[in-house]
């Protein structure tokens, strides 16, 4: 073995000890300068072959190469486990408490009245009904007239009007928008008209002077009073959860006939009956009752031909009642500390 | 509307049922039971005992010792504290063991008192003589009771009975909701009725008995009837020989079930008829009736009329009023008169059985202001033709009770008589109404359950008059469908046509805009439409504002609910100010509700409703953020170009500095603002606060969902930022419309990064710092290229008096 590979053999063998006692990457890396660098040792047997004897030159380079290659692999495998290392005191370093308190963009809150009306509208939408809406300063006609409540007939004393003068009135239902999509005479009629109504009541716990109802009308030919049972109840399952059952007991109103009141079984204690529906396991929600005929004669609808339901809902009510709220002032208040608990 | 449960078995004497299954079953078919109350609730072992010694207890100065026989076993000792507890008497005991229903005084206990044996100072009581109170009642129920004292019973009682019994008080007063279509139910023949047919049993109705000796009504007593729109029907009957005193017990306690006062006979038997046929009565003492005519005519303008409880009452043209041949005796269908009264010396009574107009007397008794329990049960418009039963009814009750000798025959004034009506009977058209398939003979079995008689040869249901409700096939459907149970109705969805459901193009904007609102931490509020003229003070609205005409409501809840909102402005301002007094820190809320804009005052046609979408805040943030809401609003809204913010138009509520108009291709959308300290201080917040309000209606034509994509720039943009001394006076409105005018297409946007006045400025100048990106979409743009524009740019700058900064 001539003197050149023995040197080479040694750089080698110096270069792998090197490698493997290097503790990190700046240390690897000075290795790879003292030996594979442009000044390094084993570099500087390729440079030293001007004095060799050319036919040896080849086997020279072979040398060098091979123990390039070793060196090389040897620093590839360290430079990975370093880089793994590194990788892993720092991470060890980053750990946080996860259990700190989390940063949280501040958003606004909706109100119960609009989320529970949402939810009606997404409910009715869903059946293939349109959303449409009414004036709030109405005429008498429409609110009371149109709908069967002719002047001086006792459900005008009933509801407590605020009137503007003799013709011109706060609307006391949001029923009249029923006479105004009616009388546009586009049929089928499919629609809710959710929107604030008036009363005369004073302020208290259940009283407002000012709320909301969601009136429901259809019209189209064939519309039985089984329909309107069928429809009530899918709304009541949907708003209320699956289990919920409907009763409906007779009632009057003007505009319908026949007419009826409708219980949903308490959602609080399944109808077994508590504190919420006052033991009765049942909770009074709305109103309804099949299109009077004469309601949509005045409305310009062939009564013969047409037949149609109609119902309203107190929007307060159902915000009441879903979200346990115990007085109705609250809605009106605005206060944040109510409102965003309505996430 | 009561009645008690075994009122109404006089009618339906097979009705067997709790008082809970009644209530239930009434409720299903149409008579909404609202409440009940069982009187024997709380009452158990109850009997009568018969005193047989009282003596006066050794350790006390009122209490007594009593040795009760009971029937059954030995006498029991009771002590008893009622001063009128004396030996020989018929009491109510309780027995050991038992319950009453409250205390003395009246107050009743939710489970009752526990009656147990046990020593009252020292001598041992083994149960209790009992008050009425302490059974649940009152004196003025039952006016044989003394106001202070134990019960005593007739001597006929029977040792040993059920004391509750003889009382009358195994029984449940039922509470109706009654609707205002069915007047025949303020009756108790009228719910009676409707409890037949609705358990299926036989309804008796009561059998008049014709009354009267041989002398005529007619030649006591004339009536004339002027007015007969108000006075369809006037009925009358004389009663001789009257002899006033108490009526009998089965009597006082149906009056006193339905919370009616026994008094005397007289006035017990019209107050019994008028619950019992819904048909109000009034006795006259016919020797006050002068001239022994009775004339109903309108009163006069400004007359003046004492009623019988002693009160004057001021009279018009529209109110009837029941005349004698010289005075006024009374108000037609409200109250008698106190001139003509009966008085336990009356000899001759005259009854009167009428039917008003029902609309008059709702409509009379509230001018005159007050109602009486005959103008409540007139003012549903009664059924004439009842007027001639009730009369006789009462004739036939007081011949039955020995209170005087009916004279024969009546007085009737009835020229317009009401005659059944006649329903077609189209039993296809009921099916398909109720989406069911009831047989005729189905139908027609539910109608004569409620006396609708069926007339097969014209195919059509005649109802009688006392149903005033039923008019049409809807209404025939209804009894159907009540008596066969709604609750057995099938239940299915509408067949028919499909529809799209959806919401409107605005509502679709305002959810958008609740959603941006949320997003940027403004919560939902809700604000009442109507307020109080007030509040353009409070806002500091100028004397001739437009927003000072707004529409007055004609009968308010009062002042501060007296007019229909005009600006959204103090809904927001009050909601905020709650906030700021309940020390709720940096709140943001916004709301959307309507203002109403009159067209012309006073109001000819519906005001102009506008929505407005409202932001108001106080705390941390500032106009500028209050600005970014708007712009992202306008942004989500599809609105691309930009909105102008102008300062011409200055608004007092304002602060003068900081306000503008938004206004978007050249139409006024809004406004925004800090709101002026003043005004702040009006509404008691003590922090700055800012507020946008957007007019939807100004919007809405702008805003739109359509989107289309431009392409991704393939290009690298160029950033030159420019650092400029500005006089102050120059708004970045001007430097942003100089930089648009000038950059030319391929300035693709513009950003001011830096702001500064203060030390190291010019005096009069701010330094403005803008970033200005260019990009040319089909090429990468070359130096000279750029060096072009900005030159451009800064020569508009420079007419601005802009320099940039060395």
């Amino acid at each position: 073995m001539s003197d050149i590979e023995l040197k080479v053999k040694e750089l080698q063998n110096k270069a792998l000890n090197a490698i493997s006692s290097a503790d990190n990457l700046e240390n690897l890396n000075d290795v790879r300068v003292s030996f594979l660098g442009k000044k390094g040792s084993l570099t500087a047997v390729l440079k030293s072959m001007k004095s060799v004897d050319p036919e040896d030159r080849p086997k020279v380079g072979k040398w060098v190469n091979s123990a390039r290659e070793a060196i090389e692999a040897q620093m590839e495998i360290k430079k990975k486990r370093l880089d793994a290392e590194r990788l892993d005191r720092r991470l060890a370093a980053e750990e946080i408490d996860v259990t700190l308190p989390a940063k949280m963009k501040f958003i606004g809150h909706r109100h119960p009245n609009t989320i529970a009306l949402d939810e009606v509208e997404r409910i009715f939408v869903g059946m293939g009904y349109e959303v449409i809406e009414g004036p709030e300063i109405e005429y008498d006609d429409y609110n009371f007239t149109k709908l069967n409540i002719p002047a001086n007939h006792p459900a005008k004393d009933e509801q407590d009007t605020f009137y503007i003068n003799k013709e011109i009135l706060l609307r006391t239902q949001t029923s009249p928008v029923q006479a105004r999509v009616m009388e546009k005479g586009k049929l089928p009629i499919r629609m809710i008209s959710p929107g604030r109504v008036f009363r005369s009541d004073e302020v208290d716990a259940t009283h407002s002077p000012s709320f909301h109802q969601i009136e429901g009308l259809v019209i189209d030919e064939n519309i039985t009073f089984a329909d309107l049972k069928g429809t009530l109840d899918v709304f009541a399952k949907e708003l209320f959860g699956p289990e919920t059952k409907t009763k409906f007991r007779p009632h009057h109103f003007p505009f319908t006939e026949p007419s009826a009141e409708v219980d949903v079984s308490c959602f609080k204690c399944g109808g077994t009956g508590c504190r919420f529906c006052k033991g009765s396991g049942w909770i009074e929600i709305l109103g309804c009752g099949m299109v009077h005929p004469h309601v949509l004669e005045m409305c310009g609808i062939d009564s013969e031909e047409y037949t149609g339901f109609a119902f309203g809902v107190g929007l307060e009510r159902i915000a009441l009642l879903k979200y346990e709220i115990d007085d109705m002032r609250l809605l009106y208040e605005n206060d944040v500390r109510f409102l965003n608990q309505f996430t | 509307m009561n009645t008690s449960l075994s009122w109404i078995k006089r009618y339906v004497p097979d009705l067997d049922v709790t008082a809970q299954e009644y209530a239930d079953a009434m409720t299903l078919s149409g008579t909404k039971v609202e409440n009940f109350e069982e009187l024997d609730k709380n009452l158990d072992k109850i009997v009568v005992g018969e005193v047989l010694s009282c003596e006066d207890h050794p350790n006390s100065d009122h209490l007594h010792v009593c040795m009760v026989n009971v029937g059954a076993g030995d006498p029991l000792q009771i002590v008893c504290g009622a001063p009128n507890v004396a030996a020989g008497q018929k009491v109510p005991v309780v027995l050991e063991g038992g319950s009453v229903a409250g205390s003395r005084d009246g107050d009743k206990s939710e489970n009752g008192i526990k009656i147990k044996a046990g020593k009252l100072r020292g001598i041992e009581s083994q149960g209790m003589i009992c008050s009425i109170e302490e059974l649940g009642s009152t004196h003025e129920m039952y006016p044989e009771a003394p106001e202070n004292g134990i019960y005593v019973f007739p001597e006929d009682a029977e040792v040993g009975a059920d004391a509750i019994e003889l009382l009358g008080l195994h029984d449940s007063v039922i509470e109706y909701e009654i609707t205002s279509n069915r007047v025949d139910c303020y009756s108790v023949i009228g719910i009676a009725r409707e409890a037949a047919a609705t358990f299926g049993k036989k309804f008796h109705m009561p059998e008049i008995k014709v009354t009267g000796n041989g002398e005529k009504a007619s030649d006591y007593i004339s009536v004339e009837v002027i007015d007969k729109d108000l006075c369809p029907r006037f009925t009358a009957r004389v009663v001789k020989n009257v002899k006033i005193g108490p009526s009998p017990k089965w009597m006082q306690r149906c009056l006193a079930s339905n919370g009616i006062r026994p008094i005397n006979n007289v006035v017990d038997i019209t107050n019994y008829v008028m619950e019992e046929y819904g048909q109000p009565m009034h006795s006259y003492d016919y020797d006050m009736i002068a001239g022994h005519k009775i004339i109903v005519k309108r009163a006069n303008d400004g007359d003046v009329f004492t009623t019988l409880d002693g009160q004057e009452r001021h009279l018009d043209h529209d109110i009837i009023m029941i005349n004698d041949a010289e005075k006024a005796v009374g108000i037609g269908g409200i109250m008698g008169g106190e001139n003509s009264m009966i008085t336990d010396d009356v000899t001759t009574v005259l009854f009167e059985a009428a039917n008003f107009n029902g609309t008059n007397i709702r409509l009379s008794s509230k001018r005159i202001g007050f109602q009486t329990d005959a103008s409540q049960k007139f003012d549903k418009g009664l059924d004439p033709n009842t007027a001639e039963l009730a009369i006789n009814r009462a004739c036939e009750l007081m011949e039955e009770f020995g209170a005087g000798e009916v004279v024969g025959g009546i007085v009737d004034v009835y020229d317009e008589v009401r005659l059944p009506k006649e329903v077609p009977f189209e039993p296809e058209k009921i099916n398909s109404l109720l989406g069911t398939s009831f047989t005729e003979e189905e139908m027609i079995g539910y109608f004569e359950a409620v006396d609708l008689r069926y007339d097969a040869e014209k195919r059509v249901v005649i109802v009688p008059t006392w149903r005033q409700d039923v008019l049409r096939t809807c209404d025939l459907a209804e009894e159907v469908a009540r008596f066969y149970g709604y609750d057995k109705i099938p239940t299915t969805l509408p067949s028919g046509s499909a529809t799209a459901g959806k919401l409107q193009f605005d509502m679709m904007i305002l959810s958008i805009a609740r959603d941006i609102a949320e997003d940027c931490g403004f919560s939902q509020g809700y604000c009442y439409s109507f307020e109080s003229r007030k509040v353009f003070d409070k806002l500091r609205l100028d004397s001739d504002d437009d927003l000072r005409n707004a529409i007055e409501i004609m009968n308010p809840l009062g002042e501060d609910f007296s007019i229909m909102r005009t600006t959204s402005l103090n809904g927001i301002l009050t909601s905020l100010a709650t906030n700021y007094k309940r020390r709720n820190k940096d709140v943001c809320l916004y709301e959307q509700g309507n203002v109403y804009i009159p067209k012309a005052l006073p109001l000819t046609e519906l005001p102009d409703e506008r929505m407005c979408m409202t932001l108001g805040m106080y705390g941390k943030g500032d106009f500028f953020e209050m600005k970014g809401v708007v712009e992202l609003l306008l942004r989500k809204f599809g609105m691309k170009s930009k909105a102008a913010y102008k300062t011409d138009c200055k608004k007092n509520y304002f602060h003068p500095g900081r306000q503008a108009q938004i206004e978007y291709e050249g139409v006024r959308i809004g406004e925004i603002g800090e709101v002026h300290p003043l005004v702040c201080q009006n509404y008691g917040i003590g922090d700055r606060t800012y507020i946008a309000v957007l007019d939807m209606p100004s919007v809405l034509p702008f805003a739109t969902f359509n989107r289309k994509f431009v392409g991704i720039a393939k290009f690298p943009a160029v950033t030159r930022d420019i650092s400029m001394l500005v006089p102050k006076s120059v708004t970045a409105a001007q430097i942003e419309a100089a930089l648009e005018a000038k950059g030319g297409k391929m300035l693709e946007s513009y950003n001011l990064f830096d702001m500064y006045e203060g030390p190291g400025i010019l005096p009069g100048y701010k330094s403005i710092a803008y970033s200005l990106v260019f990009r040319h979409p089909d090429k990468t743009l070359e130096e000279a290229e750029i060096v072009f524009f900005m030159n451009n740019i800064l020569g508009g700058l420079n007419e601005l008096g802009i320099e940039l900064r060395k």
